[in-house]
């Protein structure tokens, strides 16, 4: 078994690392306040090719498989979490339909954007009836001459504001629903009768905007049913399998929240002095630290072996994906409260960041498929086995 | 526009470094180690080079063992062109006057404009490569420099350089060796694309008899040791504050002797 790193893998985790400490944590702080990424460290992530990790190169990207992917979402989530979730939805759920199912022309007019950075693209699946259970969407499409004409409102979409396109889920068969009868659509900004409503107010995740999408009579052309003409009707399969896809990388950036908290934990225990001496010595805090450690590790373990498994032997990790999602979420959200706790008041204030990392890592377990639903994915798959 | 920019590989600012045991050197086991910071300024100013004549090479040449190729594709990927990597026990470890010679000798197959140096390397601040690298070129040298103008015809060059208290602009015809100092430029990060492409450069690894060079070492480390330990302060309590402020001048007069 060999846990080598390889050496271009290393390096990038290296210039990821940096630019954190030398660009985005002095900001995180005033971005959490300002709810605003300014435009500058946008260009930065361009440069720096955050935008296309996952895209095919022969599309402008990377492609540096689930483990580099991982490897660069861990170190990107040791500052502000709204940063990794700036370029999330390019490398995630705005591309991978596409990646996975769009045409040719498709992936030649959309990927090169996406990959630069150049376009920024979203995933709209959710709507106020349908979050976990995503088949009961309600938006619609209706072929009227060379368009479909799309009717609802998505909400809840990462990017949404920022977005200059959209991958959007539609009901094109009301009987058939998820079983022939959801259609996934590539959606332009600038198409006539699309429209980004409001902007969501958040526990966390400040400076990472969610909105709503309307669709009003928003004409789409009938070349931009992801896959074309053959796939309509087959966009919840894409749906799911772009959700598939993320999981492990959602497992990342709680993975790389929980280290920077246990480091920042470990750092404050040695200095904070009660009692005449500094909270490190006792057995209490001391415990805290072993089970934020112990669980950090057992994490990464996990973390990198299904990343492993999907880069090299190609084999599908449907189970194990949502294992790490789950698991990864949940153990982040646990050391950020043992983390609140060894700061004590200071944890709670707004003043360090201890705070910041437990409210943005409970989204965790929410988005991109609740912990609940990842139980229902292991389950089903432990079961037909 | 050609510059080779020699690189050295050096730990890591942020790391804590211990003397082993021996006391012949610092343990270098489980420490991360980057490229020196001066030396990054040299890859840099290299880059810019290259980019404002539209025309050039960049080529790195590093000493040291193994995981100094580590270095020398980061400088690559950050977009230098080529990489010369010598490794050889004989000079890995040598004092500045076997890696000039080293360098000196290595620097004889290639093509260059300028030569960059850091002007000093983080760990041993010797402070001596560039010049000596300089002597045994039988080149000038321009040391601290911060802004760089090569002449559209590449025969000369203005330099600024530190001098106490200000700047200094020199002219100096080229080829010349320059060693690099802080301000020089920022240095752009080593891109994820950058990365990828830098797997494809050639990296050429070289030993002292490849080079045709037998180094002499003029100095040998005799001993490292870390400074000795901050004693603990002294407190004065328990008095009313201008009994304690007599007692402070009294210590700083009479025990630290130092007013």
């Amino acid at each position: 078994m060999d846990f080598t790193i390889p050496e271009n893998l290393k390096l990038m985790v290296e210039t990821v690392r940096r630019f954190v400490k030398q660009d985005l944590e002095p900001v995180s702080q005033q971005v959490e306040e300002e709810d605003f990424i300014p435009e500058e460290l946008v260009r930065k992530m361009r440069e720096l090719g955050l935008f296309g990790l996952s895209i095919p190169q022969e599309y402008g990207g990377l492609d540096i498989g689930a483990l580099g992917e991982c490897l660069v979402y861990e170190e990107l989530s040791k500052t502000n979490a709204c940063f990794r979730t700036r370029i999330g939805t390019n490398n995630g759920i705005g591309s991978q339909g596409i990646v996975m199912d769009g045409t040719k022309e498709q992936k030649e007019k959309y990927l090169p954007r996406i990959a630069s950075g150049e376009w920024t693209s979203c995933f709209a699946l959710s709507e106020p009836e349908a979050g976990s259970d995503a088949a009961n969407i309600q938006t619609t499409a209706e072929l009227k001459g060379d368009h479909w004409a799309l009717n609802g409102l998505k909400h809840f979409i990462t990017n949404g504001d920022v977005a200059d396109m959209a991958v959007v889920f539609a009901v094109t068969d009301r009987k058939k629903r998820a079983r022939g009868g959801i259609t996934a659509f590539i959606v332009e900004k600038t198409f006539p009768g699309f429209y980004v409503g409001a902007i969501e107010r958040k526990m966390g995740m400040r400076g990472s905007h969610t909105s709503e999408l309307i669709f009003d009579n928003c004409l789409v052309p009938k070349e931009n049913v992801v896959g074309g003409e053959p796939n309509v009707g087959r966009g919840f399969a894409t749906a799911m399998k772009t959700l598939d896809k993320g999981r492990l990388t959602m497992g990342a950036c709680a993975l790389g929240a929980a280290q920077k908290l246990l480091e920042l934990s470990v750092g404050y225990a040695k200095q904070r002095v009660q009692f005449g001496k500094p909270i490190a010595e006792f057995q209490a805090i001391q415990f805290m630290l072993a089970d934020m450690a112990t669980q950090i590790y057992a994490s990464r373990q996990m973390l990198y072996h299904a990343a492993w498994l999907r880069d090299t032997k190609g084999t599908s990790v449907i189970k194990e994906a949502s294992m790490v999602k789950v698991y990864c979420t949940e153990m982040a959200n646990r050391v950020a409260d043992m983390a609140v706790q060894v700061f004590g008041g200071m944890g709670y204030m707004k003043d360090l960041p201890v705070e910041r990392f437990y409210r943005d890592l409970r989204l965790t377990r929410i988005y991109e498929g609740t912990s609940e639903i990842q139980r229902l994915v292991i389950a089903r798959e432990l079961l037909k086995e | 526009m050609k510059s080779l920019v020699c690189l050295k590989q050096v730990p890591d600012t942020e790391t804590q470094i211990k003397v082993n045991p021996e006391g012949t050197g610092i343990v270098t086991e489980g420490i991360k180690h980057i490229i020196n910071p001066y030396d990054e300024f040299s890859v840099e100013e290299a880059l810019r080079l290259k980019e404002k004549f539209k025309e050039g090479e960049v080529v790195i040449l590093a000493i040291g063992p193994d995981r100094a190729t580590e270095s020398i594709r980061t400088a690559l990927a950050m977009g230098a062109d080529r990489g010369i990597h010598v490794n050889d026990p004989a000079v890995n470890t040598a004092d500045p006057f076997a890696v000039a010679q080293a360098l000196a000798a290595a620097a004889k197959d290639v093509q260059y404009d300028v030569i960059f140096c850091g002007h000093r390397a983080i760990d041993d601040d010797f402070c001596e490569v560039g010049a000596m690298l300089a002597e045994f070129l039988g080149l000038p040298q321009v040391t601290l420099v911060t802004k760089v103008e090569v002449a559209a015809d590449k025969k000369s060059a203005i330099l600024e350089r530190d001098i106490e208290g200000g700047k200094e602009t020199v002219e100096v015809p080229l080829p010349c060796v320059v060693t690099s100092q802080k301000g020089l430029n920022e240095p752009r990060y080593a891109s994820l694309p950058g990365i990828m492409k830098a797997k494809k450069k050639p990296i050429d690894a070289k030993n002292a008899a490849a080079l045709g060079v037998s180094v002499e070492a003029k100095l040998q480390s005799k001993e490292y040791s870390m400074p000795p330990e901050r004693k603990a302060g002294k407190k004065i309590e328990g008095l009313e504050p201008p009994d304690a402020a007599k007692q402070v001048v009294q210590a700083l007069r009479n025990e630290a002797k130092i007013i």
